[in-house]
């Protein structure tokens, strides 16, 4: 397990490292992200060796959520102030998101298909 | 009250909150029993009561907030696993994950601009898609509140996980991958676990919209809110 801990701390040390050094507006956790797929891919990382604590971390990210979700009892009042433009903006955005989304996706599948299809012709 | 502040206590009702919510909506299968949604109510509602700040509350909640960036980290084994297929279909993903990057980030603060809001509120939401911790990190990068913008994205999560594979229906989606896939753009974490909920196949589709939209929400947030004029 300390191993585990250790290659998933040590890719988000180098994201923290290269975000120190480039300056780069990316947060250093996708960085370690792209790291740890990277090294996964390289074989320099054995997927064993980072498998159950990924199986812990994802399984629980939900509840990683609460302390942030927390925070909202600070802007309690900004929220209530501007309660309409921010529940709008919220909802409406995440729907338009949803939508676009999967539309787009639906309808270059369906293209791709029958290009394939087509290519088998 | 001096006894509740302490950072084993905090973390006892947090956990145990949660661990409560949960075992009941597993048993009952009820879609208003949201484990995140509820809890947050209540532990806020216990610190108000208890006249307990959110400074406070911190002290014990980072130590549950700690684990959010390794979770991020812990994606990318997912993301391993589906490079093969990913590879398959890369041009209709990224395309698509690209449009729901760009629809979000504009909807959210046209939307939001539209209806009055504040600069500081508007400047908050255009990362409220993705993840915590990349919405906190593009949040401060781009000058806004991260707290605040962290409150949205629970808010995006909770509603987006509740409503979206009904809007999704509503709107006759029917590919699993396309619904999956929309569900991590538009509902990051939360909507991956509702995802992961139906299948893991369903799940690692909503992981990988999760990752490239919070890939590209970073890279595309500071360039399009400066071609509004926003920063």
């Amino acid at each position: 397990m300390i191993r585990q801990l250790f290659l998933i701390l040590i890719c988000l040390a180098f994201g923290e490292i290269i975000v120190y050094f480039t300056g780069i507006k990316i947060p250093s956790s996708i960085i370690g992200m792209l790291l740890l797929t990277a090294g996964l891919k390289l074989k320099i990382i054995k997927l064993k060796w980072v498998h159950s604590i990924a199986d812990f971390l994802l399984d629980n990210m939900v509840f990683f959520f609460i302390p942030p979700g927390v925070a909202i009892m600070c802007y309690l009042d900004i929220i209530s102030n501007e309660l309409v433009p921010i529940l709008a903006a919220i909802f409406g955005s995440t729907i338009l998101v949803l939508i676009s989304t999967s539309f787009t996706h639906q309808i270059l599948r369906k293209i791709k298909f029958k290009k394939l299809t087509e290519d088998k012709k | 009250m001096k006894l509740i502040s302490e950072p084993y206590m905090l973390l006892t009702i947090t956990v145990g909150i949660y661990w409560l919510i949960k075992h009941l909506q597993n048993k009952t299968n009820s879609v208003f029993l949201n484990p995140i949604l509820i809890t947050i109510i209540i532990v806020i509602s216990i610190l108000e009561f208890t006249g307990v700040s959110y400074k406070t509350y911190h002290e014990s909640g980072k130590y549950i907030e700690f684990f959010l960036k390794p979770s991020i980290v812990a994606l990318g084994v997912p993301l391993y696993l589906q490079l093969s297929k990913i590879k398959k279909q890369v041009i209709p993903i990224v395309i698509s994950q690209l449009v729901g990057s760009v629809v979000g980030i504009i909807s959210g603060v046209l939307i939001a601009k539209w209806l009055g809001a504040s600069h500081d509120v508007i400047i908050s939401i255009a990362p409220k898609s993705v993840t915590t911790p990349i919405a906190i990190d593009i949040s401060s990068a781009i000058g806004g509140i991260p707290s605040l913008t962290a409150s949205m994205v629970v808010i995006v999560g909770i509603f987006g996980s509740v409503t979206g594979f009904k809007i999704l229906q509503l709107f006759k989606v029917k590919n699993p991958i396309s619904k999956s896939l929309s569900m991590g753009t538009a509902g990051h974490g939360l909507g991956t676990a509702e995802a992961m909920a139906v299948s893991q196949r369903f799940g690692a589709y909503s992981s990988m919209g999760l990752i490239l939209n919070g890939l590209f929400t970073a890279f595309l947030t500071p360039i399009i809110l400066r071609i509004l004029g926003l920063i």
